[in-house]
């Protein structure tokens, strides 16, 4: 059986960042990804971060992420590719698929920062070819480089099914619209505004009633939505799309953590049912911590943030860092975590969180 | 495409309204635009957010504490350099020469399309809403290394155009 002090599972923006702040602490650290190449999410993201200078405001995702990547490999951490974790079993082992056999891997203090899944949408025809989540139509533009389609209907007006619209637009394809079942738009503005100058329209009360075509999706079919969400008879539209793509939301990825025996809380502003965790990220269970999209859905800059703050608190717990540095270090870490979630952007966020915290203390 | 619009503004249409950008301090008044070239910000939300106040070399943007404060604009300390256009995730901040010539302005704007236009090229003048407004002579296409892959490009528009021109039409690919 492999023995690591700190493992972290999911090398993502959170998983990266907890590795990084625990080795260069001095701890031994291993990352576990199920993927080819470490990074998470980020090396999709080819738009320029929001956020101050601390949080790498104006870079572009897949920057962050060669620079995370780089900063890992000098902190000495090591990494475990093409590895899926099964399953957590008492006394912090790990059960690893590695190709062809199992192995374990224990470890005295484990790092749960596995993300997130894409919410998906059923509808007449949403198992036709053409349907997609909206993460998977970035993966493939920005990471395969390939159209899934010419003509696109985007179903979610939040960041992702902007942020996605654009990146469309920018493989080549045209953006017919994007359809938000609320009567706002739940993204930035700015990320719509840049998508309404080049001509997309954005139809906010709309859903989408079906797809339809014989061997792939040929067109869609939406309608108006009243306050309870019905459709509105008369208001139907047919678009012209090989393409629809779903960006209506994620929920934390959880196994894991719910395998772990880890106490939940339900918490729709974070995504669903997330780990309660204290403001060192440290789970009901001495040692699990969680960081990133697990902990409640939020930006890629606070996934970093929170993924920071769970390996320093983490190297901190086996006696690396001296106390009076780790409690400043966590506290300016909860600065920029606080900074990240004001406004009316973050409000709701920031006051979920609280209630996940005080979650901790419930028996 | 039949758009039913109730409201106006930038949560319902995704664009910001007159009264918006008015209201936000980044918005420049047309007194301003009218003493030389300067930026102007088209940021109306509370997000997070604030390299345009870092890379400014004039102090001309300030956002202060906390991040989610609106950009003010200082115009009398803009020299319109511009280095804010590409930094600005939200491609929210613009170039303005409303003195440009008698009856023409230019404006600047960030573009992340390929392909790009080419000097001399006359391209569409797009609006807020994508829409083609007027010819647009393209005077320069900037992408220095610093500007991390975002194009600035600036194109003369009419005069009257200034404020309503944000973009251009795309241009075809080539298959």
């Amino acid at each position: 059986m492999g023995k690591t002090e700190i493992a972290v599972v999911g090398g993502g923006a959170a998983g990266m960042t907890a590795a990084i702040e625990s080795a260069r602490a001095g701890a031994q650290v291993t990352i576990i990804d199920e993927n080819e190449q470490p990074g998470g999410q980020l090396f999709k993201q080819i738009h320029k971060f929001f956020g101050s200078g601390v949080h790498r405001a104006g870079t572009r995702g897949v920057q962050i992420g060669r620079d995370l990547l780089r900063e890992a490999e000098e902190a000495g951490v090591q990494t475990r590719l093409n590895t899926v974790v099964y399953g957590i079993f008492p006394d912090k082992r790990l059960g690893l698929i590695c190709g062809d056999h199992t192995e374990e891997l224990a470890s005295e203090i484990i790092i749960l920062a596995t993300g997130a899944n894409e919410n998906a949408l059923s509808f007449p025809g949403w198992t036709l070819p053409g349907v997609m989540g909206a993460g998977a139509t970035q993966t493939l533009i920005n990471i395969n480089r390939v159209l899934p389609g010419r003509r696109i209907l985007m179903v979610g007006a939040g960041n992702v099914g902007l942020i996605v619209s654009y990146q469309l637009l920018q493989a080549g394809a045209d953006v017919i619209a994007v359809i938000e079942g609320l009567s706002y738009i739940g993204g930035y503005g700015v990320h719509a505004s840049k998508i309404r100058r080049a001509g997309v329209p954005i139809l906010t009360g709309f859903t989408v009633l079906r797809a339809e075509g014989k061997e792939s999706v040929e067109r869609a079919v939406i309608a108006q939505v009243d306050e309870k969400w019905q459709p509105i008879s008369g208001s139907e539209e047919v678009l012209e799309v090989e393409t629809i793509c779903l960006a209506v939301g994620l929920s934390p990825l959880s196994e894991l953590a719910w395998m772990a025996g880890c106490r939940f809380s339900f918490l729709p502003a974070l995504g669903g049912w997330v780990p309660a965790h204290d403001e060192n990220m440290q789970c009901n269970l001495p040692g699990i911590y969680v960081a990133g999209d697990l902990a409640g859905i939020e930006e890629a800059s606070t996934a970093m943030e929170e993924g920071r703050l769970a390996g320093l608190a983490a190297a901190e717990s086996l006696g690396y860092l001296p106390p009076e540095e780790g409690r400043k270090r966590k506290e300016e870490l909860r600065n920029r975590l606080a900074a990240l979630r004001i406004g009316s952007f973050g409000e709701g966020r920031a006051t979920a969180k609280k209630k996940l915290m005080r979650a901790m203390c419930e028996k | 495409m039949n758009q039913t619009r109730k409201k106006e503004g930038v949560r319902t249409t995704g664009i910001p309204s007159k009264e918006e950008l008015e209201a936000s301090p980044g918005y420049p008044s047309y007194e301003a635009l009218t003493r030389g070239p300067i930026v102007v910000i088209e940021c109306v939300q509370d997000i997070p957010c604030n390299p345009c106040e870092s890379i400014c070399p004039k102090g001309a943007i300030r956002v202060g504490n906390p991040i989610t404060r609106l950009p003010v604009f200082y115009p009398e300390e803009c020299d319109g350099c511009g280095n804010c256009i590409p930094i600005c995730p939200g491609q929210a901040i613009f170039r303005v020469d409303i003195n440009h010539a008698e009856d023409k302005a230019t404006v600047s704007f960030p573009y992340e399309y390929l392909p790009l236009p080419k000097k001399n090229d006359i391209v569409q003048g797009v609006n807020r809403t994508g829409e083609a407004v007027c010819e647009a002579e393209v005077l320069r296409v900037q992408k220095p290394r610093k500007f991390a892959q975002t194009t600035v490009i600036t194109v003369a528009v009419p005069k009257e155009l200034a404020m309503e021109v944000r973009s251009i039409k795309r241009l075809k690919r080539m298959e």
